[in-house]
């Protein structure tokens, strides 16, 4: 390759690249001159069988005379330190990765302009939109800090990756439809060159809502709401039901709502991979830390009405190496607090919600770690291919997994039954005396099930009203949110991800009006309440 | 200017599709580790992609092309169906990509020939159902198929061989669940046995040809799932044995238990 005119030519490099040069014709020689003597060593001990062939190490000597092995033995240990010179003289060279001054590896960098806080689904695809949306190359730089690169305990994996479009909000129907879109056309997003095209293993088989009478009504609005915005829910009577599904029990069932298209569950690992891959190859920077505080500045500022009012600005972000004291301050723009079901603690670092109760500054994050199980079963005589995601009156949901006669099912449990969420340990009994019942009352097939295995995930569960807060922070002003989506993230989270992008880049949404979901009604006490939970 | 940009050093890989360097092969059949070891100009194409910013841009504007083109032969044909129905609308779509189509009550297919065209008769037929389309081997997409969902009429699908339909298009075809009685899928190379999951919607279905289907896996496994929910249906292409692991016994030993 030859360096454009004007380029300084590295002398150094060239010089260096003769020497190493030299240095392996000598080690070349040497190995030549090795086998050479051996031969003037059997000459000198004629009594020693000079054909005697033994391998020493991989290479051949013709005789094991004594003098000659100590010869080989020289010559090798005289090799292996050329080997180690020409090593070190590759690393000392301009272009090795060596420094006299040892750093940290896998520190951030020492500024960005973007810190996303948390590596899970949302933080990915808010880095991927955020890379895609840039209005020049390398525009924006985007660090993704991610304290758990196992994701043992994220929501995100752990989640059993269901799509729908039957929701009460028009904001959720439009991101979940918006998101189904972008997973539809997903190997055009995120496919990168050279690699596997990404498949997430979409099953479309759709999901349906049983509801008893009392319901009923809701069911029939949400469906209303739902044909509105575009989604294509049907409404089933039981008598359909029966004849659509015969392993559902319909006693008790007025009404259901069954979506056919763009509905089903998917592999969330396989999304997670396709983001961060995609992401990774556009430039953003993974960081394998945990923020654990922040630095920042305050400015006091008068309302019209007089009243003082002092604003945060984050100038630092401490992100601590795993396994160590050791931090690094990442100078940075904007925060993006991604964190799931830990974006409280992630808030409270900055000082969100220390005030008085009831102001403006005393308005805490109200996002906490929900524990929630999912049961895997063996039915052999359960439902065939055409079951869908079921959810019954009572709150029970089960689905298909593969074709072996498998089935994921839960139940979400009432506030008063709220399990510790300190641990992700499985309890077996609330299967027993909550889970299987209503299985069995739904599907009379689920009598004879056997529990296979189980495990335990975390809601980000928004305690106010169960949807996300997204948008800024009225007081810290760099700081964003988009998290406390409550168990339905993952199948919001490309929609949401080019929301947040929107928002940073453009300044204001522009796909979908997510104005509804900003901090500020939490202060003021608005709720928007989802109905249709799981 | 190219070198320089080179000089400056640049991380590689931005948005595109293997294919590109792989033109005319399925997606489902692009093996990527063949990539790296494939034709001498393939691999001088990918290094130069990674060192150069005008490739990489001259790659992704291809892909871009692509991709634009696709869509554009699966526009909404909103104008026609205003001005001539539903029936004639498909009816061009259909003969658009290349394939062919049968109103109800006729016997003759109008098609289109090998270089795309057609003949106009089929405006004549404003108002008939739409019977039979042929969409074999065109690039018909989920976005195309917004122009067949409203056949209510449509009583044979063939869509074989076509590289874009996939799990997701097969969920779109529920719409046909009370008319469509036959239906070919064979040689798609995207459809999986997920997509398959969701025929059970087609309850008139009486012909189902499935064969060829790189994508599907247990796929004696899925025949007989599928016939339990579609007990009138006569599923082709798959054999019972297809996909259970073929154990080879020696004929002194006895079989396991």
């Amino acid at each position: 390759m030859t360096p454009d005119a004007g380029e300084p030519r590295p002398l150094s490099r060239s010089h260096g690249a003769c020497s190493i040069t030299v240095l392996s014709m000598l080690a070349g020689m040497l190995s030549w001159i090795r086998c050479a003597v051996p031969a003037v060593g059997s000459l000198s001990f004629p009594h020693r069988c000079p054909c005697l062939l033994s391998q020493r190490q991989g290479r051949l000597s013709f005789s094991s005379s004594a003098r000659a092995r100590k010869q080989d033995d020289f010559i090798q240990d005289l090799e292996k330190e050329f080997v180690k010179f020409r090593q070190k003289a590759k690393e000392v060279l301009p272009g090795s990765g060596w420094s006299p001054l040892h750093q940290t590896p896998g520190l951030p960098p020492e500024w960005a302009d973007i810190v996303i806080v948390g590596g899970g689904v949302i933080g990915w695809a808010t880095a991927y939109w955020l890379k895609k949306k840039e209005a020049i190359r390398e525009g924006v730089r985007v660090v993704v800090v991610e304290r758990d690169p196992t994701y043992a305990k994220a929501s995100t994996v752990l989640s059993i990756g269901g799509i729908r479009q039957q929701f009460s909000l028009p904001e959720n129907i439009q991101l979940s439809m918006q998101s189904a879109h972008f997973l539809r056309n997903i190997q055009e997003h995120l496919n990168v060159l050279n690699e596997e095209p990404v498949d997430i293993q979409f099953n479309p088989s759709g999901y349906l809502f049983l509801a008893g009478k009392e319901q009923s009504e809701v069911l029939e609005e949400n469906y209303r709401i739902q044909r509105a915005e575009g989604a294509a829910v049907t409404l089933l009577t039981p008598q359909q039901i029966q004849s659509k599904f015969p392993w559902i029990n319909t006693d008790g069932v007025a009404l259901a709502s069954y979506g056919m298209e763009n509905e089903g569950w998917f592999d969330p690992w396989l999304l997670l991979n396709a983001f961060r891959r995609k992401a990774i190859s556009m430039g953003v920077y993974p960081c394998h830390g945990e923020v654990v505080g922040f630095q920042h500045s305050t400015r006091e500022m008068e309302t019209d009405d007089g009243r003082s009012v002092s604003l945060k600005r984050i100038h630092q972000v401490n992100v601590r190496m795993p396994n160590s004291m050791e931090y690094q301050p990442v100078e940075c723009a904007l925060i993006i607090n991604e964190a799931g079901a830990w974006s409280s603690k992630v808030a409270e670092m900055i000082g969100i919600g220390d005030g008085p109760e009831g102001t403006l500054e005393g308005t805490k994050l109200p996002v906490e770690p929900r524990k929630r199980y999912v049961y895997l079963f063996h039915c052999p005589n359960g439902p065939g291919l055409e079951c869908p995601l079921v959810i019954d009156h009572k709150g029970v949901y089960f689905r298909r997994e593969g074709l072996g006669g498998n089935y994921l099912g839960g139940l979400s449990p009432t506030e008063e039954e709220e399990p510790d969420s300190s641990d992700l340990e499985v309890d077996y009994e609330y299967f027993h005396e909550a889970v299987w019942p209503s299985l069995a009352q739904c599907v009379p097939a689920f009598e004879s099930l056997r529990l296979k295995s189980a495990w335990a995930g975390y809601y980000d569960y928004n305690t106010f009203d169960q949807n996300a807060i997204i948008g800024t922070h009225p007081l810290v002003t760099n700081m964003y949110f988009a998290t406390g989506f409550s168990g339905h993230g993952l199948q919001q989270s490309p929609a949401v991800g080019r929301a947040i992008a929107e928002l940073i880049l453009d300044g204001k949404f522009k796909t979908v009006d997510l104005g509804a979901f900003d901090f500020i009604r939490l202060f003021r006490g608005t709720k928007v309440l989802e109905r249709n939970i799981l | 200017m190219a070198a320089a940009a080179a000089v400056l050093g640049r991380r590689s890989g931005v948005a595109s599709r293997g294919t590109l360097l792989v033109p005319g092969r399925c997606w489902a059949h692009f093996d990527p580790s063949r990539l790296a070891q494939g034709r001498w100009a393939q691999r001088w194409l990918l290094k130069l992609y990674q060192r150069f910013y005008d490739i990489e841009n001259l790659f992704n504007w291809n892909l871009a092309f692509q991709n634009w083109n696709l869509r554009r032969k699966n526009v909404y044909y909103g104008y026609t169906q205003s001005m001539y129905g539903v029936y004639v609308a498909a009816a061009h779509y259909t003969l658009q990509q290349k394939g062919g189509v049968r109103f109800a009550g006729q016997e003759e297919w109008y098609r289109a020939d090998r270089r795309g065209n057609f003949s106009w008769d089929f405006l004549k037929h404003k108002e008939v159902p739409l019977e039979a389309v042929d969409a074999s081997g065109s690039s018909v997409t989920y976005d195309g198929l917004e122009n067949l969902v409203c056949l209510k009429e449509l009583k044979y699908l063939n869509l074989s061989r076509c590289p874009f339909i996939d799990d997701w298009c097969l969920s779109r075809l529920q719409v046909f669940g009370d008319s469509l009685e036959e239906l070919r899928l064979s040689g798609c190379p995207r459809v999986t046995e997920r997509g398959l999951a969701s025929l059970h919607h087609l309850k008139n279905l009486k012909h189902l040809d499935l064969s060829d289907l790189p994508a599907v896996g247990n796929r004696g496994l899925v025949r007989i799932m599928l016939e339990e929910c579609l007990p009138q249906c006569e599923i082709v292409g798959i054999e019972y044995q297809d996909g259970l692991l073929q154990q080879s016994r020696s004929p002194d030993r006895p079989p396991p238990v």
